[in-house]
């Protein structure tokens, strides 16, 4: 068990998506990295700054950073502690969650929205995959 | 949480009268030249005129429009600074008319830009109608934008809600000279709507009855329309038909019908529902063989339109036999091979069909998910019309 938005809990991220075949078969050809950004509300104090590095179906670094601006990433995903939660649980589709505005999805200054578009399937296995971790919730 | 919504629809004989009660001082029409061709501009703007609404036409839409249009579009659009913007004609016509509006309060944004979890806020500008000239799309009643992206031969699906138009009008003489071919089509992108935007593991209740009675409708008046253009009552029908579809499939998701469809036109530049509903059948026997949920749900929609009776399956398997038949009696293709693809450059392309198919929204809302293998099969079956035994 892992408590969220920990080191801890992203070490573990990484290493089951650099162990599913069928995420490295989805997203054989992505490369892009991400800022997942837990919003300050509820148990979180602070907003959570987890920065995932993707390349070609492989995690390549996930982190938790304290400082935003460590790293410019492709693309920022913003959403509170409750969906996020939601989303990881798989009782909120993430792309459901964009549409209700629930979570919001930015590009930084390299990301297009085309690109991502394009890797709908990875990011169901994303989301998957976090469905998979013992996690120890916030609340 | 999550939302349903649908324009303000104006229906009926004389619909295009609606026009005339509408406030406003500058309408930007979004349409294309075959729509100024056939004449389907002038009601819309006769109706403009006698309310002192001065109009712009812009009729550089193409099927399947392409971002760089909308971006010409968007940059019209700026120039005129209109309080109404108008999509006028088919799919195509009414989803740039989604995207130019945005474009109106954010000329900076590329197309591709546009995202759902957005807000664009452009009803501080302008607001959206949809007079659709096909039934089919249902895009007057949906938030979807469908570009092209002629880079990546794809068709990018973006929007976010509030591309939902405020007002759609339903007028019959609208969609009255639609020829059979466009009539069969359209309709058979209508059922695909309907019968998958039931199905969607995103529906509720509020999709389930516009998909339920779009389907019936479907059924009971698309052969007629296709047989008989001047049958008014089956033209009417066909017209609600395919807004009901899209308030179903529009605030649920369409299926894999879609995705593979989409795909298909994608590569081969096939038109929308020609594509979507020869894949239909095949997408349904794939789920029938593998959840039970979707199944009871096919036999649902087989009992509501009087098709089949037994078991679930028995009911399932009727309504994809009814569909075909359907198909068949409106001279739309069984399968791949029937739209005279050569197999060899068929084959060469399904690397590249799979990924656009796995790449879309709509592979994920259905209740069997299908891999690489799965779609592999599936659109080779399709090519040769064998019946999905996997």
């Amino acid at each position: 068990m892992v408590k969220y938005g920990t080191q801890e809990y992203y070490d573990i991220y990484k290493e089951e998506i650099n162990k599913s075949k069928s995420y490295e078969e989805a997203a054989k050809t992505w490369e892009g990295d991400f800022y997942f950004i837990t919003d300050k509300g509820g148990p979180v104090k602070e907003p959570i700054y987890a920065y995932v590095d993707l390349f070609h179906g492989k995690c390549r670094a996930a982190e938790i950073v304290t400082d935003s601006k460590k790293y410019n990433p492709e693309f920022i995903i913003l959403a509170p502690y409750a969906i996020w939660k939601r989303i990881c649980l798989k009782q909120l589709d993430s792309t459901q969650a964009l549409i209700t505005k629930q979570s919001k999805l930015m590009t930084g200054s390299r990301g297009t929205m085309s690109k991502i578009m394009r890797y709908t399937k990875a990011a169901n296995e994303l989301t998957s995959i976090t469905a998979k971790i013992e996690t120890e919730w916030l609340d | 949480m999550w939302t349903f919504s649908c324009p303000f629809i104006a229906y009926g004989d004389n619909a295009l009268d609606y026009l005339a009660q509408i406030r406003g001082k500058k309408a930007f029409i979004v349409t294309d030249k075959n729509i100024v061709k056939l004449g389907l501009t002038k009601p819309v703007t006769d109706q403009l005129d006698a309310a002192n609404i001065e109009y712009q036409i812009f009729d550089e839409i193409e099927p399947e429009p392409s971002l760089t249009t909308i971006k010409k579009g968007g940059i019209a659009v700026g120039q005129y600074q209109p309080d109404w913007v108008i999509g006028l004609g088919g799919g195509s016509c009414m989803d740039a008319a989604k995207a130019i509006i945005i474009l109106l309060v954010r000329p900076d944004l590329d197309p591709d830009g546009i995202v759902a979890s957005d807000t664009y806020n452009f009803r501080d500008k302008a607001r959206l109608m949809a007079i659709p000239t096909t039934s089919g799309t249902g895009s007057e009643a949906t938030w979807a934008i469908v570009l092209t992206d002629t880079e990546f031969q794809r068709k990018v699906g973006l929007g976010t809600t509030e591309c939902m138009p405020d007002v759609a009008i339903l007028d019959t003489v609208m969609v009255a000279g639609m020829p059979p071919q466009l009539t069969a089509e359209t309709g058979m992108d209508v059922l695909t709507h309907a019968i998958e935007g039931y199905t969607s593991t995103w529906g509720t209740s509020f999709t389930d009855a516009p998909g339920l009675i779009a389907t019936r409708q479907a059924f009971k008046y698309l052969a007629k329309a296709f047989q008989n253009g001047d049958d008014l009552e089956a033209r009417q029908e066909m017209m609600y038909a395919a807004t009901l579809g899209g308030m179903s499939f529009g605030n649920s998701m369409a299926g894999l019908g879609h995705s593979t469809g989409h795909a298909l036109g994608a590569i081969f530049h096939l038109p929308h529902g020609r594509t979507v509903g020869l894949f239909l059948p095949y997408t349904m026997e794939y789920l029938i063989n593998g959840s039970e949920e979707t199944t009871a749900k096919y036999a649902e929609i087989a009992r509501f339109c009087g098709i089949g009776s037994g078991t679930d399956l028995e009911c399932a398997k009727a309504l994809v036999a009814r569909i075909r038949e359907l198909a068949k009696e409106i001279g739309q293709p069984f399968s791949v091979k029937d739209l005279n693809i050569d197999k060899a450059k068929y084959e060469e392309s399904i690397p590249g069909l799979i990924d656009r198919a796995l790449n879309e929204v709509m592979t994920i809302t259905v209740t069997r998910i299908p891999g690489e293998e799965d779609l592999d099969k599936i659109f080779r079956y399709a090519y040769d019309g064998r019946t999905i035994d996997f």
